[in-house]
């Protein structure tokens, strides 16, 4: 028997309104339906939640782990984008 | 389980000096290696094989227990066992997570635990044969895991620690469940307490052999810890567990069953008698008591659940067809 494997999705929760979806994990279902009571189950055992969202893992687009220089070094350079940059006398207080 | 995850596991690696030089680098500063970054053959090889292993004894931990929950004494202990079950099946789904991160795949896991080939912890080839197990087991079974399982919390790959985060979140429910059904039985009846000693007796040893062979014995051990996947030694994690549970088991009136166990003042912990290491070797290799029905459960569970995944893959796809159709109109 040839079994086809199940697609495999990645779980994001909302611990509490006010934070952010996080992701927490991934797991294995065929539809959407079942993929959301899966996470229910085996990420939320514990009141870990308020809302989840599943995303089916080959929809994802990431960046190129091979090309992080390329894609992040040019702000590491950028040290004027951070407030430290200037110099602002003391006296003039808390900016 | 876990520190048995290494058994066998190669961590030869064929990177040239200055990509392992670098990736030691990255583990020494104490950064946290992701699934797509670069690392040596070897590293991701041990990782595979310790997780898949670690996540097949979740999955097979559920058994002993399991086969409990249905003649579990009272409502109250119904229910924690059955919750703490659903917790070890939830412990196996996160950790084969975390495995299929280093590209192998859920299908092929399943395959390697059904078809023999891979591992799981020598610990789950006993069997449960009074409710007294049940105590003993979350008691030392779950505490022995835990204290394999904290310091993997900071283990050098990041999914295996996360995993580990959330793990260690319930194992405590687990162990504290086991300890106060040894405490009821331990205060109860003289047959009771007979029963609670007798599961000790039985479970003490193997319990202590979950750790993993003696140091001195642990190939390629030294490599993990290097790559900090380990961060305490077979023989430190096992004196750890003696020194928090000998207490305890003289809280509860029941004796260990080891003649030579007596407290070290120079080392500030417990000497004990020598572990049957034949026993443990005989375990692995599949003749310990239950392997061979730890292992038809499993492909038993497999094969019987087989139509539900076919008509839930035919369900699904049957559905996006129809969404096809429709949006084609
Ligand atoms: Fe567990
Ligand atoms: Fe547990």
């Amino acid at each position: 028997m040839t079994e086809k494997n199940t697609p495999l999705w990645e779980v994001f929760i909302r611990a509490r309104n006010g934070l952010s979806h996080k992701h927490v994990g991934s797991l294995h279902a065929v539809d959407s339906e079942m993929a959301l009571q899966a996470a229910r189950d085996v990420y939320t055992r514990r009141g870990e939640g308020q809302s989840v969202w599943v995303v089916r893992s080959s929809d994802i687009v990431a960046s190129d782990p091979s090309e992080k220089e390329v894609m992040f070094e040019p702000t590491g350079s950028k040290i004027y984008r951070h407030p430290t940059f200037y110099d602002i006398p003391e006296d003039v207080g808390h900016m | 389980m876990y520190s048995q995850g290494l058994i066998g596991a190669d961590g030869a690696t064929h990177e040239d000096a200055a990509f392992l030089e670098a990736f030691q680098a990255r583990i020494d500063a104490e950064l946290k290696i992701e699934p797509n970054d670069p690392m040596p053959a070897g590293y991701r090889k041990t990782l595979v094989r310790q997780i898949a292993q670690h996540a097949h004894s979740e999955i097979v931990g559920m058994l002993p227990e399991g086969n409990w929950i249905t003649r579990a004494p009272t409502l109250r202990r119904k229910a924690a066992l059955l919750a703490k079950v659903q917790d070890e099946g939830g412990h196996g789904l996160y950790l084969y997570s975390a495995a299929e991160t280093l590209g192998v795949s859920r299908e092929e896991l399943v395959d390697q635990l059904l078809s023999g080939k891979a591992k799981y912890s020598s610990i789950f080839n006993y069997p449960a044969i009074t409710w007294a197990d049940i105590g003993t087991i979350g008691w030392l079974v779950d505490g022995a895991a835990i204290m394999n399982q904290i310091p993997l919390c900071r283990c050098s790959f990041g999914p295996y620690a996360r995993a580990m985060i959330r793990v260690c979140k319930e194992e405590s429910f687990h162990q504290r469940q086991g300890y106060e059904i040894m405490l009821t039985l331990s205060r109860g009846s003289e047959e009771q307490k007979a029963m609670a000693q007798d599961a000790l007796n039985r479970w003490w040893w193997p319990s202590l052999m979950m750790f993993g062979p003696h140091d001195a014995d642990s190939t390629h051990s030294d490599q993990s810890m290097a790559w900090k996947i380990k961060r305490f030694t077979n023989d430190e994690l096992r004196q750890k567990f003696i020194d928090a549970t000998v207490p305890q088991a003289e809280f509860l009136g029941l004796t260990m069953p080891d003649p030579d166990m007596k407290w070290n003042e120079e080392k500030g912990g417990y000497d004990h008698g020598e572990i049957d290491w034949d026993e443990f070797w005989r375990v692995v290799k599949g003749d310990g008591i239950c392997n061979r029905d730890r292992m038809k459960a499993r492909r038993k569970a497999h094969d019987d659940n087989a139509w539900v995944r076919e008509a839930a893959l035919a369900y699904a796809d049957k559905a996006a067809a129809r969404e096809t159709a429709v949006a084609a109109e």
